[in-house]
């Protein structure tokens, strides 16, 4: 459909980009947390892309590429947003003189599928992601939530392999621990007798969800 | 090969993206299987993955859509 687009089918280029309206937009207001921002980012990003077409070579795929073009607009809006000065002084260096810690739980319960159906854990969630540092958050939302692979998200953010596993795991602690109070005020299931961390042993096979079909999109 | 619990840690992400090796991946099941904070570190990292994975989570404006191919009509024609 490409090459039909560029042979001058233009008006093909609406049923190109469908499937990836939601990763765009997603990708951008993940970063931005704006909803206006994020939609006038995705427009930019889906008529860049268009005015662009001709230089997707088909090496990387089509919603790697897209998802580039979208990180870069996103990036570039925040920057508009905030100084130099805050930027520097919220985020981290690599190496990590900062905590990655997770938070260490007392009384801990796996939380049940309706708790996390709750819609202000969902902000929550949103806020927490919003409030990482962006060299976390351009990987976290890539990986965790396009689902984009390593070497995708490699690819997309100019950046290696390594360093994306470095900084989604950091990534990963840093929201475990600004999460933690909220998802243990969601679990109603407290002292029922039961000892402690019983209800989802692990010791299963690697990243096995406890319970058939909770965890569907992350381990199938 | 014994961990203790910030190594564990450290291989929280690698074990929920199944990336451990084998030897590693026994000694951190070995560990989660009588640490009941690491196995909350653990299920509280891995809701939140479920939680980020949901579509819900993160939804389009009503109208969006619409919106961009409306705009896209205008740079390359069609009927959207």
């Amino acid at each position: 459909m490409i090459t039909r687009v560029l042979a001058g089918e233009t008006e093909l280029f609406h049923e190109l980009i469908r499937p990836y309206e939601r990763l765009v937009y997603v990708t951008i207001f993940a970063i931005l947390k704006n909803e206006t921002e994020a939609e006038d980012g995705a427009q930019e990003t889906i008529v860049s892309a268009f005015r662009n077409l001709k230089s997707f070579r088909g090496e990387a795929k089509f919603s790697t590429w897209l998802v580039t073009i979208a990180m870069n607009e996103a990036r570039r809006r925040l920057r508009k947003a905030k100084t130099a000065a805050e930027d520097s002084l919220s985020e981290p260096t690599e190496d990590g003189e900062r905590d990655f810690a997770p938070a260490v739980l007392t009384d801990w319960r796996e939380i049940p599928l309706e708790a996390l159906e709750r819609k202000e854990l969902k902000e929550k969630l949103r806020e927490a992601v919003k409030a990482l540092p962006e060299k976390y958050r351009e990987v976290f939302v890539l990986r965790d939530i396009e689902e984009l692979n390593q070497e995708e998200t490699a690819a997309a953010l100019g950046i290696n392999v390594t360093l994306v596993k470095v900084r989604l795991h950091r990534a990963r602690m840093m929201l475990q621990k600004m999460l933690v109070p909220y998802l243990k005020n969601e679990a109603p299931f407290r002292d029922q007798g039961r000892p402690f961390g019983s209800q989802g042993k692990p010791g299963g096979s690697q990243g096995k969800p406890g319970r058939g079909g909770f965890l569907r999109r992350w381990f199938q | 090969m014994n961990l203790e619990c910030k190594h564990v840690w450290e291989h929280i992400s690698g074990y929920l993206d199944k990336e451990l090796d084998p030897e590693l991946l026994a000694a951190v099941e070995r560990h989660l299987a009588g640490c009941e904070i690491c196995s909350a570190v653990l299920d509280s990292t891995r809701n939140i993955l479920v939680l980020t994975a949901d579509d819900r989570t993160y939804e389009l404006p009503v109208g969006y859509s619409e919106r961009l191919h409306e705009r896209l009509r205008a740079v390359v024609g069609g009927g959207g």
